[in-house]
């Protein structure tokens, strides 16, 4: 036995290499499109070429009578409308009348290759009537003549429309000594994970059904199976295998994993659907394009009075999430400083392009950017530094925001003042030579949604079950999707650490619909703080029964006992102890395997007015960048050089897997920013290609300098909070504030392209302004 | 259909006898006909990097690659780097120092740095970057990759 190490936090807090990695370098980790199911049949969808149109008629006689053809299915078969968010289906596994976008899907077949399929869909008559096409969300919000979905408000393409006032805004504007504003305007952006989406469904004799699929959200792909297909969700069973990557946009359930259990139960045969790249940016559901207007009030001392947010924000073709992106877009602004006032007008409008959903910082990302460049402003309009300005602001801990939001932990402060320091800002900024700037930019997230979006009245929101053996193996069943940002490494180490056993004995066995019990995915960053305080109670069950088998073998009294590495001692007398087999052996005695089943419910928090649900969470992220950047002036093109990353995720558990959510939030944010962008010629995507929508290259990113500095979190599993979506929004601000110092330009339309500063640049000079403006 | 040929490849090693039409793509070879599924599918238009393998050494995209081109040579996927259980030393780097997250992209990475390393024992950070800059990373930002590879390198300590 080794000498035992402290008790508590021997593997969280410190950097825990994944427990898959192996499997992962190697080329054995299996994704879906690795699985082959025998006699499996390939499906293929027919899209749209028309961005709106009526279909009339769908001849699909020659594609049926083609050899090697299995089924063709078009909308009528399985018209019965899903969608993420119960209160907006309106998606159908294949159109039903009327096809919406260009990429919609219109049919799809099974046949025995790829080859044939392609031809089936080739020999598809689809006789259409064109209807007028919508792509400017600001020109949808009136009447139209062909709205995109009926219930479009006043038979306009509005998807939903959200007002709020808190406070009194208009007479905080009256008051205040100072006012800005910001008009923004952001490209859409898409998640551009590396595994296309992929699904395999296979129907079998017994009644059940059985799919494999690329999913976040496992459990909202069951239900809308269940709902679509008229099949209970106890005969179908969902299996998550390795998944390529999803920051959103694997989280709601999509149309084509329906068509391909659809086509499974048509034909009776296994039924695989892998995206080529080009179905994955038509299917999207990436961050909204959206146009904010952001308003500020202080008062001369720089104190916060209000915000005049109003955002449109284009949905695309679908609901999607969309009607908690509207309201996110507002209160997402709330934090991290106290507002006494506050009003907010959100629209969302369907336009017939590629649907908009959820992406890393959903509903964060551009309305912190306009909010973080006003300050910015609004400290040069009072001559405060801008670190000033946030710290006279900061959220207190144990407070609560205008609309309700209950605010624990907070180290906002903390942040600020490490990343004042580890940048040198006092020497830097307003200080760098032409060209050259700093800025600062911050941020805050939820940790984890408090309202699950299917909510049953006294279910909790996760559950785990854990099994342990005689061969000394800890199981951990449970339905979070592990995506690559670390959760079952995270989830295994909190139930190693709490039962006092090596990492190598707890195995996670996750997202089989059949074996772990229900949760709802990973999403809005909710798997650290909920499914880890699910897990920590599991493994205290665990270890109490061990304990219990301990004081039956030694005698000594059950509070005297303490877990130690592999091993429960009396507390004192370290030579009176039992290994934890031996204690395994003992509680396993007349009952056989241990289980125990950990939950986690969130605690009720938020106020009741219409939309108070929104953004509330059981805690918060927060954070505080500084960028700096170095702008050649002759041609616009600007290099980031340094990002300083001070993040309050409360205590970080694993921090290799914290710092690589940090540095892969800063690519993605950093790539909005510089370049990315879904191009439109009207409605058409002109870039649905990896080599033409560019995400950052390893030349484009700049050094990252993380600084942990959070205090626990009350309730987060050994104080820890979320650190997968919070990292991101406060990148873009950040940088955009340091071309301002080095540049004097401000830029308020996305991405900064190096043509978009050189403009600045020269409409800067062409005012005759000097480029310092503080 | 074109007439099949049969392709005489080393695959990590092992000759091969493979029939395969004339426009097959090494990739679809790799994965459909041998079952070698380490070797990812992230575009199939050379954009990502992910169906890295090397031909005689040679990082080279297999979605680009006619299986016939790989005729009499040999190709090493990522189930050819490690000896059996034992991982590769860049494989190893890359699971310490946190260079792989969803895992997607890793075989196409490894396959690049393992060529990169065993021409060029010790990279600078510069000519790492550069060897990796046709491999597309979503999760990383590529800072973790970079630092397992440059950890990689002989002498180096992990």
């Amino acid at each position: 036995m080794e000498a035992a190490p402290p008790p508590e936090h021997r593997l969280l807090g410190g950097s825990i290499p994944y427990v898959e990695g192996p499997l992962k370098v190697a080329g054995r980790a299996e994704y879906t499109d690795d699985l082959k199911r025998p006699g499996m049949l390939v499906g293929k969808l027919l899209r749209a070429p028309w961005p709106h149109a009526k279909l009339l008629r769908i001849d699909v006689s020659k594609a049926r009578a083609m050899p090697g053809v299995y089924s063709v299915l078009t909308g009528d078969r399985y018209p019965i409308p899903f969608g993420v968010l119960p209160i907006t289906k309106d998606e159908t596994a294949i159109a039903v009348d009327r096809a919406r976008y260009i990429g919609d899907i219109i049919a799809a077949v099974a046949a025995q290759d790829e080859l044939t399929a392609e031809r089936a869909l080739a020999a598809i008559d689809v006789q259409v009537e064109q209807l007028p096409e919508y792509t400017d969300p600001r020109m949808g919000r009136t009447r139209v003549e062909a709205p995109i979905h009926e219930k479009g408000l006043n038979h306009s393409n509005i998807q939903k429309e959200v007002v709020q006032h808190f406070g009194d805004v208009d007479e905080a504007f009256r008051t205040a000594a100072a006012t800005v504003r910001v008009r923004a305007s952001f490209a859409g952006v898409t998640h551009a994970f590396t595994e296309p989406q992929c699904t395999i469904a296979e129907a079998t004799p017994d009644g059940r059904l059985t799919i494999w699929s690329s999913t976040q959200v496992p459990h909202y792909l069951h239900r809308s199976l269940s709902e679509v297909l008229g099949l209970p969700m106890h005969r179908i069973r969902v299996i998550k295998p390795e998944v390529g990557g999803g920051f959103g946009g694997k989280s709601d359930p999509l149309p084509h994993e329906i068509a391909c259990a659809a086509l499974a139960l048509e034909t009776g045969r296994p039924v695989k659907i892998l995206f080529d790249r080009d179905d994955v940016f038509y299917t999207n559901h990436g961050r909204h394009p959206t146009f904010n207007d952001v308003r500020i009030a202080a008062d001369a001392d720089g104190h916060l009075l209000g915000y005049d947010i109003e955002a449109v924000i284009e949905g695309g073709a679908w609901s999607s999430f969309g009607t908690v992106t509207t309201y996110y877009n507002g209160v997402m602004a709330m934090g991290p400083y106290r507002l006494p006032n506050f009003r907010y007008k959100g629209q969302r409008v369907f336009t017939n392009r590629p649907p908009s959903g959820a992406m890393r910082a959903h509903g964060g990302t551009n309305i912190r950017y306009s909010v973080e460049v006003g300050l910015d402003e609004l400290a040069e309009q009072l001559k405060i530094d801008p670190f000033d300005l946030r710290v006279r602001n900061a959220l207190p801990p144990n407070s609560t925001t205008i609309n309700e939001f209950r605010i624990t932990s907070t180290s906002f402060l903390k942040c600020l003042s490490a990343v004042r320091a580890r940048s040198g800002w006092a020497d830097k900024w307003g200080r760098l030579p032409y060209g050259q700037g700093v800025g600062l930019g911050c941020g805050f997230y939820i940790s984890g949604s408090n309202s699950p979006i299917h909510f049953t009245p006294k279910m909790p929101q996760c559950t785990v079950h854990l099994k342990a053996d005689m061969d000394g193996g800890i199981t951990v069943h449970c339905m979070q999707a592990d995506i690559g940002q670390g959760s079952n490494t995270l989830l295994a180490a909190i139930v190693a650490e709490v039962v006092g056993v090596a990492l190598d004995r707890v195995h996670v066995s996750a997202v089989d619909s059949d074996i772990t019990p229900v949760d709802i995915g990973s999403y809005s960053s909710r798997v650290t703080f909920m499914m880890g305080n699910a897990a920590r109670r599991a493994a205290e069950g665990l270890r109490d029964r061990l304990l219990d088998a301990t004081h039956q073998l030694t005698g000594y009294p059950r509070d005297a006992l303490q877990v130690r590495f592999e091993r429960y001692e009396v507390d004192h007398r370290p030579d009176v102890g039992v290994s934890y087999m031996d204690a395994l052996h003992q509680a396993m005695q007349g009952t056989g395997a241990l289980q125990s089943t950990g939950s986690y419910t969130s605690p009720p928090v938020g106020g009741t007015f219409k939309g108070a649900r929104a953004g509330t969470a059981p805690a918060y992220s927060f954070a505080a960048y500084v960028a700096q950047v170095a702008v050649d002036a002759e041609t616009g093109v600007y290099a980031v050089e340094k990002v300083w990353a001070a993040f309050d995720c409360g205590r970080p558990l694993n921090r290799l897997a914290v710092e690589g959510q940090i540095h892969g939030s800063i690519h993605m944010g950093l790539g909005q920013l510089m370049g990315e962008s879904m191009d439109y010629r009207g409605p058409r995507l002109m870039n649905p290609s990896l080599l033409d929508y560019k995400i950052l290259m390893p030349h484009q990113m700049p050094e990252v300098e993380c600084l942990l500095v959070g205090d626990d979190d009350p309730e987060g599993p050994f104080g820890a909070k979320e650190a997968g979506e919070g990292p991101l929004v406060a990148t873009l601000p950040a940088v955009a504030n340091a071309l301002y110092d080095a540049v004097g330009v401000r830029f308020y339309d996305l991405p900064i392209t190096p043509d978009r500063v050189l403009k600045g640049i020269d409409r800067r000079q062409a005012d005759g302004r000097a480029w310092k403006g503080h | 259909m074109t007439a099949q040929t049969v392709l005489r490849v080393q695959i990590n090693g092992h000759p091969v006898e493979v029939p395969a039409p004339a426009e097959r793509i090494l990739l679809d070879l790799l994965r459909e006909d041998l079952n070698l599924t380490g070797t990812k599918r992230g575009c199939d238009l050379g954009t990502c990097g992910c169906c890295t393998v090397l031909i005689d050494g040679r990082p080279t995209l297999s979605c680009l690659t006619l299986a016939a081109m790989a005729d009499g040579r040999a190709v090493t996927t990522v189930e050819g780097v490690s000896a059996g259980p034992t991982l590769h030393p860049v494989q190893k780097a890359f699971v310490e120092h946190g260079a792989t997250q969803c895992g997607f992209c890793t075989p196409g990475f490894v396959m690049t740095a393992v060529a990169l390393l065993r021409e060029h024992p010790h990279a600078s950070r510069e000519q790492v970057m550069d060897a990796i800059s046709g491999n597309l990373c979503r999760c990383t930002g590529y800072t973790k990759i970079i630092e397992a590879i440059l950890a990689a390198r002989p002498g180096s300590s992990h």
